[in-house]
């Protein structure tokens, strides 16, 4: 199960079969796949961008993004943490570019060990065995390594890529809306994603189309010492329609790797998009060793009239989580939702929440958040509702529950409102319970073991949001969530 | 079937239970009747493993097991069925689902096939039929908003489906007005079989008006001091508990 890489981690557990087997049916994402990798060295300056881009085959406008936004980074003061606890990032020991040797042109050219991580990680790509439905894009540390269904979305006219891919083959919608959300100085870690970006998915979804299957990118960590920095951008033209799904998961190490994405969605007049995630990064030991920092800047911008953007998130892994999935409903009766459910256990930490902005008349938010903590873990809500002076008749309604599993454990909600219009409607609601002993003698006596009491008590707590989940995902989540929550009691 | 003898339990560092004996044979219905603070749902916690009741002296056995060394979930599995008095709400999670999760729990555990979710469904009508429970029950969450009739009847509509050996009522009738409780007591009658014996824990004897109890026991200051059959609960009714402290000589009681 462990395979032969030299990792320390995995040549300490190899001794000992028994360990093996129970952290890897904990964490059973945390094998590393033996591949000859292709990367830069650690450091950062302008020859590494250059060189970055230069290897991925970019033109000139690009790496000049790069650029620009990498010399606005220099310029930015490191972020200060409100409840998160965090030591100093060395961004000079981290390779910002690892891909596979031998880049595959398509899919029959893939790697076959490529092939089998993901099979493993349960998302197989090859043509007998894919998901049903579901068009995937597999993100392998710096570079995607296969999308399947093409022709099939080709048809409908929809464009599903790597952002590599995107922005050699379709410079124009590339250069229109990257960065039109996000802008590159947005924060600290989206200047450093807009600088050092190395992959990520392309939707575009034309005018009037209701994407025919789900898309989904699965991304994956395996190369130590480097960091990963997605860019997603999704444009919905007019009246289109996509769901979306992420789905991510590195090997286990000691040391701590940074994950630093951005997602850009677009919604034009009518149209809706849907996306969500399900976030396994490898979250650290017990004792909080290791994980990934998963530091991820994501926003959706609801540009035309009646348009809709829905974030629903499930994020169970990351040694630390940091983002707010937000929404500028920016058209008139435009809809943003967020559904979450942040599980936190042993040591690790999770600051997240989402913003609404609300610009247009008579625009819409939901807001449903469900916290539970375990272990020592530390685990806060933050939310932003803004309803600027034009927004006449907003609403929003927000809901945040937090469950504690245990007595070490934190939660915490932090809800800002700024309100400018006296017609808005702004509500807010919030819980914290525990899991009581009530419930799991009551839960036992009926003959249920009591880690299956839990979980069903969690499944229970989070049912609102994982309601949102298109159903496979659904069943994925519920598990992920067992599986994180092993030991959690007693 | 149910061999309690000599049973001393402890709650908070309080002593409960002092010396308490009983037998009940299957296909029995006994009636425990006592004061407040007797520790009449000491008894039915402690049978069914609650944490925090700990047991100093005495011994249970059912079935020749020993009760008292089975965690929760395996003493619900050997066929034992606590009907709570205050049952719990667990939002989010359907009623049926945390049914069916609970019957096959239990088969696994006894090495029976676990039923899939159309003969579960199948055997749910037929006791719904049986316990007149409306389906619209089945489909909300684990006694979230249901009034207190709502959440008796559920528990013994539980008790129906997963078909325990000893079934405790413990004071089932507390909180019911009378047609609530002449509908969870229709459904306990429905259940009585004589393979199926019933531990009914009340303060009141009107509960005993609609389930006829084959012994009747008054337990007082932690043991069982008076035995008999269901006149004796008349008598509790006409003369109050101040009687049984007066006349009544502590006993080992049988059946």
């Amino acid at each position: 199960m462990i395979p032969d890489n030299g990792d320390s981690t995995a040549t300490a557990l190899r001794g000992n079969a028994e360990v093996a087997e129970a952290l890897g049916r904990r964490y059973a994402a945390g094998f590393v796949t033996d591949i000859e990798t292709d990367s830069l060295p650690p450091g950062l300056s302008e020859d590494v961008i250059r060189q970055l881009s230069a290897r991925k085959g970019e033109p000139a406008w690009m790496t000049e993004w790069r650029l620009a936004a990498y010399r606005h980074w220099l310029t930015m003061p490191a972020p200060h943490w409100a409840k998160l606890d965090i030591g100093p990032i060395d961004f000079q020991a981290i390779s910002y570019y690892a891909s596979p040797k031998n880049r595959p042109k398509s899919l029959e050219e893939v790697d076959p060990k490529l092939l089998e991580t993901y099979d493993k990680l349960g998302v197989p790509l090859h043509e007998r065995a894919r998901l049903a439905g579901v068009a995937v894009d597999a993100v392998f540390d710096s570079v995607s390594v296969g999308t399947t269904f093409r022709k099939e979305l080709a048809d409908a006219g929809v464009i599903f890529c790597s952002m590599s891919e995107a922005i050699r083959e379709y410079p124009e919608l590339v250069r229109q809306y990257l960065g039109s959300v996000v802008p590159p100085g947005d924060n600290y870690f989206a200047a450093l994603n807009s600088a050092v970006f190395s992959d990520g998915s392309f939707v575009f979804i034309p005018r009037g189309v209701r994407c025919p299957m789900e898309l989904s990118t699965y991304f994956r960590i395996n190369a130590g010492h480097t960091g990963q920095f997605e860019r997603t951008l999704i444009v919905a033209e007019e009246g289109a329609y996509v769901s979306y799904l992420e789905g991510c998961t590195a090997p286990m190490r000691d040391e701590n790797q940074l994950h630093a994405a951005v997602v850009e969605l677009v919604a034009l007049e009518k149209a809706q998009i849907k996306y969500s995630t399900v976030q396994n990064w490898y979250p650290g030991d017990e004792e909080g060793r290791g994980g990934i920092y998963n530091f991820v800047t994501k926003r959706g911008d609801c540009r035309g009239d009646d348009s809709k953007i829905s974030w629903t998130q499930v994020e169970t892994g990351s040694a630390i989580t940091w983002k707010y999935p937000s929404c500028v409903l920016r058209g008139d009766r435009s809809v943003g939702e967020f559904y979450s459910v942040a599980l936190t256990h042993h040591r690790q930490q999770a600051d997240t929440g989402t913003k609404m902005i609300h610009l247009g008349k008579g625009t819409k938010s939901k807001i449903v958040s469900k916290g539970i903590s375990a272990g020592r873990s530390s685990n806060s809500y933050r939310g932003l509702v803004k309803v600027e002076k034009g927004a006449e008749g907003a609403r929003n309604y927000t809901q945040c529950d937090s469950l504690l599993i245990g007595k070490q454990c934190g939660a915490h909600t932090f809800p800002y409102m700024e309100v400018k219009n006296p017609s808005a409607i702004v509500e807010h609601e919030a819980t914290t319970s525990k899991i009581s002993d009530d419930q799991l003698f009551y839960c036992r006596s009926r003959g249920i073991g009591e880690e299956d009491a839990v979980s069903m008590i969690v499944d229970g707590f989070c049912k609102q949001v994982f309601r949102e989940l298109p159903m496979e995902f659904a069943v994925e989540a519920k598990k992920l969530l067992e599986i994180s929550l092993e030991g959690a009691v007693g | 079937m149910l061999k309690i003898e000599n049973l001393h339990a402890r709650v908070e560092g309080k002593d409960i239970l002092k010396g308490l004996t009983l037998a009940v044979n299957a296909g029995e219905v006994h009636a425990i009747m006592g004061p407040n603070g007797a520790g009449k749902s000491t008894l039915g916690n402690v049978l069914a493993g609650r944490e925090g009741y700990e047991v100093t002296a005495g011994s249970v056995t059912f079935d020749g097991v020993d009760l008292l060394a089975l965690e929760p979930e395996e003493r619900a599995a050997a066929g034992v069925f606590l009907a709570f008095q205050y049952p719990v709400e667990i939002p989010g999670v359907n009623n049926t689902y945390f049914l069916r999760a609970a019957l096959n729990a239990q088969r696994k555990a006894r090495g029976e096939p676990e039923l899939d979710s159309m003969q579960f469904l199948k055997l749910v009508r037929e006791k719904l039929k049986v316990m007149r429970i409306s389906d619209e029950l089945l489909h909300r969450a684990v006694n979230e908003g249901f009034s207190g009739g709502e959440k008796k009847r559920n528990e013994i509509f539980q008790m129906a489906v997963l078909e325990p050996k000893l079934a405790i009522l413990d004071e089932t009738d507390s909180g019911l007005d009378i047609d609530a409780l002449k509908q969870v007591a229709e459904g306990v009658n429905a259940l009585r079989s004589p393979e199926r014996s019933f531990l009914v824990v009340t303060h009141y004897q009107r509960l005993l008006d609609y389930i006829v109890p084959d012994f009747v026991h008054v337990l007082a200051d932690g043991r069982i001091v008076e035995s008999g059959d269901k006149s004796l609960a008349l008598k509790l009714e006409a003369h109050g508990y101040a009687w049984v402290a007066e006349h009544g000589e502590p006993a080992g009681a049988g059946a």
